[in-house]
């Protein structure tokens, strides 16, 4: 989801560099620019080694269908909470070098370094501010549902997580601002919160490492908004969630005025493992600089929609035949994926063919992993109708704050309603790029560049198809024009 | 005090409702229950009696500790929660109001988060709130074909009552669970991949007062896939830190080394 939000933030000055310069005029140019960018160096890859095939014994998150218990016992036993002390012990700098050794990447959507992001956070409080961890499971990006499982059957990575990255940047407490629809996973999450107080897993000396560290669960109520990270924060002081302007960064002035770090679910969740395990374990995973294991969720036209945790820079044909049972009617009835979530733009099947589910690959053929919420569609789905229905989504959550998103994503979903039944002008089809690219970069917060992003994909990969809805809606006008 | 007593008066004679329906309607953001703007109703007014229950009290407590004593506010959310649970699923007037003063905050304050938020439903809504998701995970699998059952099953429109008050049907965007879609929660449970007669299944059971199967509805269990499990097939192994022992057994060997050294110096 745009729990992202803070990752897009950070991600959109890179897709911009890329993206923008297109006028109107130059659309064409823009989209082969986009397609052929510097490389390609994961095809290259992509002969070199096949990644995928993750092992069991190498998957973090071992209970991730719920099929054992979610409480504190069951989850020592399949290993967490091990030797928590000892990682909070060794302190700060080891726990953000493990980290940037590891390679991990934010997993809420825009992909930035995580050790380095951390590493951020003020050393020690020169003016007795304490710092604070808010860990984001405003999970609402259409489908993302990874975060979910997490919590309601992993939920104790998630607390343990909390701790030793807590430690990392020298937090005094965290809060996991989780969306208020997720009720049952919200109590999941309370219990495990409580199991580990009452086990003196957190609270004063946490662990028995002299370290005090408090988790609190706060929850939303229904606002997509809130998963950007500043919008996050004035949600949690109890406002309207609507995004602020940075800078300050949440790093410096955050929650209560105070230094802040506002993290994924996912991104917390795995650290503890990659201490124990090894940093350079997990960077043994995916290529370079796209190390790891990620959940990745499946939604949509596949026989066997499900979430699971693979290698990064799996080919994406694979992951969808292995795990999801293949693309309902086979491969060749593939019309397009939505790789990372609604946010980014979708890919067509030539693309799908061979690309690689990681975050470089999927910027350079001009879309992005996002939160590796792939939304796949065969040819029997209405393309514009799906995407007009994700310009209605994102109309529904601008927060209204900036005058571009909020009458733009309106303006947007307006048009498609139309181009849907084919009931526009040709020329409408330019105007609707003018308009995403008079939204994108001109807001606050990423929102507007995420209900920009999939209007111009579907521009950029489906125009025959839209003209063509026009040409036989004209048509049939003429037609009754001449009955007349 | 006359002024606002008249100016009361006046909003409950209706202009209001003749006003927001039509001339009023601009961008302005709509929440889920229709106008960001309070109607005056015979059982929602400024002066009906509200009051949280002393088990709720105590959860108010539990809640504050979460946060700084100075910033209070916080809990706009949580409390207005609870407060809408305390109300059968909707937040009167007068409960917003009852927050603001345990929270020590202007009213405006709760009013802005409450019509922000399209959880909080400000207008009397049905026993159970039937929330069907039709973003586009869902729409491709079919989350139209679920509300038109849902509408048709209920005879109400997406925004409506049934009119023994006993649903209230609505259309909401992604509920996060994309990967069981098409789904529906109702109040606090989601009811996963559906099909239209599951979907009716499940309506059913609500209307005759049985409590349906919570999640997916067509057997699998959680995300794991309909065709079962690709992945997850060993049983997880117990504790291991390869990576501490590690570091562990370097540490061992450097204070062995030191230790030798010092024993070669003395």
């Amino acid at each position: 989801m745009l729990s992202s939000k803070m990752s897009l933030a950070f991600g959109r000055a890179s897709w911009t560099s890329v993206s923008r310069g297109g006028s109107l005029r130059g659309l064409g140019m823009t989209g082969v620019r986009l397609m052929s960018t510097d490389g390609e160096e994961w095809r290259a890859s992509n002969a070199e080694k096949r990644y995928g095939g993750l092992k069991d014994a190498d998957r973090i998150f071992t209970n991730a269908y719920g099929e054992y218990s979610y409480h504190i016992d069951d989850a020592m036993k399949r290993g967490d909470w091990y030797r928590t002390k000892d990682m909070v012990v060794k302190g700060r700098d080891f726990i953000i070098d493990c980290i940037k050794r590891s390679g991990l990447r934010g997993r809420g959507g825009a992909g930035f370094p995580s050790g380095l992001k951390y590493s951020f956070m003020p050393k020690e409080s020169a003016d007795g501010r304490p710092s604070y961890l808010v860990i984001n499971a405003d999970e609402s990006e259409p489908g993302t549902c990874k975060d979910r499982e997490i919590m309601r059957s992993d939920p104790h990575k998630l607390v343990e997580g909390a701790l030793v990255v807590g430690r990392g940047m020298g937090a005094r407490a965290a809060y996991i601002y989780i969306r208020g629809e997720f009720i049952h996973e919200r109590k999941c999450l309370e219990i495990a919160v409580q199991e580990a107080y009452d086990k003196g897993m957190l609270g004063k000396n946490a662990c028995n490492s002299g370290y005090d560290f408090d988790v609190y669960v706060h929850f939303g109520a229904g606002a997509y908004i809130c998963g950007e990270e500043t919008a996050l924060i004035e949600s949690l002081e109890g406002k309207q969630g609507k995004p602020r302007l940075k800078p300050p960064f949440p790093a410096n002035i955050g929650l209560y005025g105070c230094p802040t770090t506002v993290t994924n679910v996912e991104t917390v969740a795995v650290v503890p493992t990659i201490i124990r395990r090894g940093p350079e374990w997990f960077a043994g995973f995916g290529r370079k600089n796209n190390a790891g294991t990620k959940l990745f969720c499946v939604s949509g036209h596949v026989n066997n929609p499900s979430t699971f945790e693979e290698e990064m820079s799996v080919p994406m044909k694979d992951l969808l035949e292995k795990h999801c049972g293949g693309v309902t009617g086979g491969w060749d009835n593939l019309l397009a994926v939505i790789p990372g979530g609604s946010s980014v733009p979708l890919l067509t099947k030539d693309v799908c063919d061979d690309v690689m589910m990681d975050f470089d690959a999927l910027k350079q053929v001009g879309s992005g992993l996002g939160t590796a919420a792939v939304i796949v569609m065969d040819k029997s789905t209405d393309i514009v109708a799906a995407i007009a229905r994700l310009a209605h989504f994102y109309k529904h959550e601008s927060c209204g704050q900036c005058t571009p998103c909020r009458e733009g994503t309106g303006w947007l979903w307006n048009i498609l309603e139309r181009m849907k039944v084919g009931n526009a002008q040709k020329q409408e089809i330019d105007m609707l790029w003018e308009i995403t690219k008079q939204i994108e970069g001109h807001t606050i917060c990423a929102l507007g560049d995420a209900a920009a992003w999939p209007v111009q994909g579907l521009i950029r990969n489906f125009r025959p198809e839209i003209e063509r809805r026009i040409n036989e809606c004209e048509a049939v006008q003429e037609k009754r024009a001449a009955a007349v | 005090m006359l002024r606002s007593s008249a100016f009361r008066a006046f909003v409950r004679q209706g202009w209001s409702q003749q006003c927001v329906r039509k001339d009023l309607k601009t961008t302005a953001k709509l929440s889920a229950t229709g106008s960001v703007q309070h109607i005056d109703a015979d059982y929602n007014l400024e002066t009906t009696p509200f009051d949280f229950t002393d088990e709720n009290y105590g959860e108010i407590r539990k809640i504050m500790k979460r946060y700084p004593s100075n910033y209070k506010s916080s809990g706009v959310i949580p409390l207005l929660d609870l407060a809408q649970r305390q109300c059968g699923g909707w937040l009167p007037l007068s409960a917003m109001n009852k927050v603001a003063k345990v929270l020590d905050m202007p009213p405006m304050r709760v009013y802005e988060v409450a019509t922000f938020y399209t959880m909080f439903n400000r207008t009397k809504i049905g026993k159970y709130n039937v929330q069907v998701c039709t973003t586009t995970p869902c729409m491709v699998r079919g989350g139209y074909d679920i509300l038109e059952t849902v509408e048709k099953h209920l005879g109400v429109k997406a925004g409506g009552d049934t009119a023994d008050g006993l649903f209230h049907v609505m259309e909401v965007e992604c509920l996060g669970a994309c990967a069981n879609a098409p789904m529906i929660q109702v109040n606090d449970e989601f009811y996963e991949d559906l099909t239209p007669e599951t979907t009716k299944q499940v309506l059913d059971d609500l209307i005759n007062g049985k409590t349906p199967k919570v999640g997916p509805q067509n057997g699998r269990i959680k995300c794991m896939g309909v065709e079962g499990k690709t992945c997850l097939k060993d049983k997880p192994r117990g504790p291991f830190a390869p990576y501490l022992e590690t570091l562990d057994a370097e540490e061992r060997a450097e204070k062995k080394s030191e230790k030798s050294k010092e024993a070669e110096k003395k």
